[in-house]
């Protein structure tokens, strides 16, 4: 029995149609197929199916590669965490100054929906932000005259020492901590405010995230600076203000890096 | 050293569109490729040699899987949802079909697809990234072609239901 005789099994037509077969047997199948009208339609079929997944995709892979995912901008940032503020704050702007164009703070359930592990988390510190924030009788669980006791319940359920930093140079007063369900475990949430009423949270937990580039996000009316840091993410979320903000980042970032003994 | 950043280098625009692909949103896709690509820097010291491209893809799959499971814990929101969603990239009619059609598949099968048929990796590369005997990799190819063949050939009515 030649080649050209030989029945053809199902496998071998995908093997045909993604052009895994060696030369003279495509040739046979092809030869088959011209006599198997109905086997023909359906190898049409999935070469159409293979023709629209290409033309709905194959565009991206010619778009120009986004500045955070170039190798330097991810080396640079993922280095600098380490190091110190001022450097992770240069790479955030980065990050900031491209995010502008595209969706920038992608609130709403659509970013709950998609995220990897690091959207995940940001999301919920901002649904947690926009809902306590309003919040005028019962903002915290545990007020901030009870720092003591805020700390050892929140090191005992976290699994970490908490370190719940002190923002009073800002004229930031603690009002106080919650604990909250976070997408991988219980979750810490510290908020402070300010004279003028603007309040500030935190929100942190142990991440199962990798140890990532500093983002920041910017929306209408809410920002936030997140980070990775040693098994434990970051979110600080406050009023869209950018350089208020990103002193109080930097303050909670410099405090916390200090304490950093405790949590290893 | 040097070499393999640029291996790796290289690889992003595909891995951008195989991510685009599998999340059908744009800044999902690129937080999954910078996941990808922070991973594949960290571990650089345990790549000794091979494929970086079929690695990286690997790499890329299993944080997609991490993300679907962690988004099926949360209840509020279904698949059909997720693609209702809006993409950045402004699909014609003929693409939101196609979209929707690959919505419908298992994880598994979508992966075997999209990676043979739009990244162009052999079957015995899309075994390795899937970690299966090629055997299962043609079976998933198979059950994918049947499931977008019927959802485009008009079952969506059923689907609907689900929603």
């Amino acid at each position: 029995m030649n080649d050209r005789d030989s029945p053809v099994s199902e496998d071998e037509l995908h093997a045909y149609v993604d052009g895994e077969l060696p030369a003279d047997r495509r040739e046979a199948v092809a030869a088959w197929l011209a006599e198997h009208p109905e086997q023909a339609a359906l190898v049409a079929a999935w070469r159409a199916q293979a023709e629209s997944i290409r033309a709905r995709f194959d565009s991206v892979a010619d778009e120009p590669v986004p500045e955070r995912l170039k190798l330097d901008n991810l080396l640079r940032s993922t280095r600098a965490i380490r190091r110190s503020w001022t450097s992770v704050a240069a790479a955030a702007a980065l990050v900031a100054f491209l995010a502008g164009g595209t969706a920038g703070w992608m609130a709403r359930g659509a970013t709950a929906a998609s995220p990897t592990g690091f959207e995940t988390f940001t999301a919920e510190a901002l649904d947690a932000y926009k809902l306590y924030v309003v919040e005028v009788r019962h903002p915290v669980e545990v007020p901030g005259s009870d720092r003591a006791h805020m700390t050892q319940w929140l090191s005992k359920r976290l699994g970490y020492e908490q370190n719940i930093p002190d923002l009073k140079s800002l004229g930031l007063t603690l009002v106080g901590g919650r604990l909250l369900p976070g997408p991988t475990g219980a979750a810490a949430f510290y908020m402070y405010e300010a004279p003028s009423g603007e309040r500030y949270t935190i929100y942190c937990a142990k991440a199962r995230v990798p140890e990532t580039s500093l983002r920041y996000k910017d929306g209408e009316r809410y920002s936030a600076f997140y980070w990775v840091d040693d098994k434990v993410a970051y979110v600080v979320s406050g009023p869209a203000e950018r350089e208020k903000l990103e002193a109080v980042s930097k303050a909670i970032y410099d405090q916390l890096d200090k304490g950093d003994t405790k949590k290893s | 050293m040097a070499t393999f950043r640029q291996d790796v280098e290289a690889t992003i625009p595909a891995l951008r569109r195989y991510a685009r692909a599998l999340t059908r949103n744009a800044d999902t896709a690129d937080d999954l490729v910078q996941d990808t690509l922070v991973r594949a820097l960290r571990s650089e010291h345990l790549f000794h040699g091979g494929d970086v491209r079929s690695w990286l893809y690997t790499i890329l799959t299993n944080l997609n899987r991490n993300r679907l499971r962690s988004l099926a814990r949360r209840p509020s929101l279904s698949s059909l949802d997720d693609n209702d969603a809006p993409d950045l990239a402004g699909p014609e009619a003929g693409g939101r079909d196609i979209e929707r059609a690959l919505a419908t598949l298992v994880e598994d099968q979508r992966n075997a697809l999209l990676l043979v048929v739009l990244e162009g990796l052999t079957y015995r590369e899309v075994a390795e990234v899937q970690a299966v005997p090629i055997g299962t990799v043609m079976s998933r190819l198979a059950r994918a072609r049947v499931q977008i063949k019927s959802y485009l050939d008009g079952e969506r009515p059923a689907l609907r239901r689900v929603k």
